[in-house]
């Protein structure tokens, strides 16, 4: 465990080092402050409508603007992510760091967790500051913090997911821009795979769906949080970093 | 305290070590040379477990590189060939990240890292950031990196290369100082480097040991004598009957195929020895089954070695360049 923490405290510390940090977060700070203010103004409009007595009753906070919200986040993640995993690799081999971290008593996996803690611990902040403008509707309003906290979680694993993917995409070349694209082009199939979902056919259609990590990620934003689907993301997160730790034992062996 | 076994490497369909076995005692300081793509910074990656051997073993301190890894790791330091540090981590804080992952206590970690820095001259560097150092400087925090934990083994490859004369000369004190409480691999392809610092050397070519000796039996053996190898089948033992033959100074036997026997048998140089051995041997109604002069392969690899230090210099400058 002492390893792990050691291996992600210095990603941790590579990342701020570097602007990656604060480009992801400020990146991802600012875009979300446009959804805010955009979705915004759609729900305050609902508003208004209800008070002249055109809506159905008064908009819920939580369903009609930080569901909304919560679920277009999801996109920028796909172009975030990938500026946070391209590099935890890739970088690695191309600067011959890989050398002393594998001639080092460490195992295969205290070195992918440690990685994957850093990567997420990052996630988290980049998360975090957004709780700034949550914070701004209890100031004003009255939400309710449980489904805000679920769709958080849900979140948070999604991303996990995304970080995952994008570890093992790393692992494979020692070129981050490489990593970055493909990851980003991944990361992207995964989210629209389950528009084929209606014309895959009865069998597929269940399957495709379930593959979708998005999908899952709807009942967390509505505050529900099914087991199913944190199996989904704890399984998809360990199949990933599994594959990673085969992708680096092979090149062990390929030299 | 270190045991390489029938160490085979294959890329694919390239074989980059083919069968090397040697050992190194404790405290001993073993230079490994052989001109570039020789195989030996793969024989280096296998010894530190860097990447697993195709065939063979490797034995650091008792500990099976493989099998037991994490206790071989424990006990080994490593200097690659390029010194692997962070960029955008200060000296320090490189050190003691390398201290964290190598299981140096934590109480101990600043005593540690304070007495390796002063041993290997970049005390004054501790707040700088490993990406703005220079050259020298780089390759004596890898140093520092590679004895931080107190290894019992010690792989360096190729220490020196790209240091300029005065840092060439202070990194060679400071290994042989190193030596007394470490066991040392030091790879070079520069014959001097290899006379200076190393009390036995391995040279190896094309993946294969060609000679282990002392420094100074191989100068001897090259400069002053040449070697044949004689492979004869059917005698209990021809040491003596080859060693009656007028201008051999030595005969030893090299290698057992039952019931043949090959003999190494030195002469002195410039005389031309090869009719007398098979006449001898044929006149005793031996076999000769093999006779062919061994310097040769030897004496290339040291002319290879010997040639290449000249172009050292200019190629080292080029590699600060880029």
């Amino acid at each position: 465990m002492t390893n792990v923490l050691a291996i992600a405290h210095k990603e941790i510390r590579s990342y701020f080092a570097s602007p990656i940090a604060y480009i992801v977060i400020g990146l991802f700070a600012l875009l979300f402050g446009y959804f805010f203010v955009a979705i915004l103004g759609w729900f305050v409009d609902a508003g208004m409508q209800s008070a002249m007595g055109m809506g159905q009753g008064a908009p819920n906070l939580n369903q009609q603007f930080i569901r909304p919200l919560l679920l277009n986040t999801t996109v920028v993640l796909l172009f975030v992510l990938p500026m946070i995993t391209m590099r935890t690799y890739a970088e690695e081999k191309r600067s011959g760091t890989m050398e002393l971290l594998l001639t080092s008593p460490l195992t295969d996996l205290q070195i992918i967790l440690g990685k994957f803690l850093g990567a997420l611990t990052l996630y988290a902040a980049m998360l975090g500051v957004t709780l700034l403008y949550i914070a701004v509707l209890f100031v004003y309003g009255n939400p309710e913090w449980r489904p805000i906290a679920t769709a958080y979680l849900g979140l948070l694993l999604m991303g996990g997911c995304f970080i995952s993917v994008g570890m093992l995409i790393s692992s494979f070349t020692r070129n981050q821009i490489v990593a970055g694209m493909l990851t980003f082009g991944v990361f992207l199939l995964l989210w629209v795979i389950d528009w084929i979902g209606s014309f895959a056919g009865p069998t597929f259609e269940p399957v495709v769906n379930y593959l979708s990590i998005t999908q899952h990620f709807d009942d967390f934003a509505k505050g529900v949080i099914d087991t199913r689907h944190v199996i989904y993301y704890v399984s998809f997160i360990t199949f990933g970093l599994f594959l990673t730790a085969k992708s680096v034992d092979s090149e062990r062996w390929r030299g | 305290m270190i045991e390489v076994q029938h160490l085979t490497k294959r890329y694919g369909p390239v074989t980059a070590v083919d069968d090397v076995t040697f050992r190194v005692e404790r405290g001993e300081i073993l230079g490994f040379l052989g001109p570039n793509g020789a195989g030996k910074t793969t024989t280096m990656r296998v010894i530190t477990g860097y990447m697993p051997p195709t065939d063979g073993r490797v034995i650091v301190a008792g500990f099976d590189v493989f099998d037991q890894a994490i206790e071989a790791k424990r006990r080994t330091g490593y200097l690659p060939e390029t010194p692997p540090l962070y960029p955008d981590m200060t000296v320090r804080e490189y050190l003691t990240f390398v201290a964290r992952i190598k299981g140096v206590a934590a109480a101990e970690r600043k005593s540690r890292i304070d007495r390796v820095m002063k041993r290997t001259w970049i005390a004054d560097m501790a707040g700088r950031h490993c990406g703005k150092l220079s050259k020298g400087y780089r390759q004596r925090v890898g140093l520092a990196q590679a004895i931080l934990h107190n290894p019992d083994v010690l792989v360096l490859d190729e220490p020196t290369a790209g240091l300029d004369p005065k840092q060439i000369i202070e990194t060679r004190q400071l290994i042989k100082e190193l030596a007394g409480d470490h066991t040392i691999i030091l790879s070079t392809h520069i014959l001097p480097e290899v006379a200076q610092t190393c009390q036995r050397v391995v040279i190896i070519n094309k993946g294969r040991v060609v000679a282990v000796d002392t420094p100074d039996n191989l100068t001897h053996r090259l400069r002053g004598a040449e070697t044949m190898y004689v492979l004869v089948d059917g005698a209990a033992d021809a040491t003596a009957t080859l060693q009656g033959i007028t201008g051999v100074t030595r005969v030893a036997v090299a290698d057992r195929h039952e019931p043949a026997v090959g003999y190494e048998v030195e002469s002195v140089r410039g005389e031309d020895v090869r009719r007398d051995i098979a006449r001898a041997v044929v006149s005793q109604g031996w076999g000769l089954l093999e006779l062919r002069p061994l310097r040769m392969s030897l004496e290339e690899i040291f002319l290879q070695v010997t040639t290449e230090e000249q172009v050292e210099k200019p190629a080292a400058a080029g590699e600060v360049a880029s």
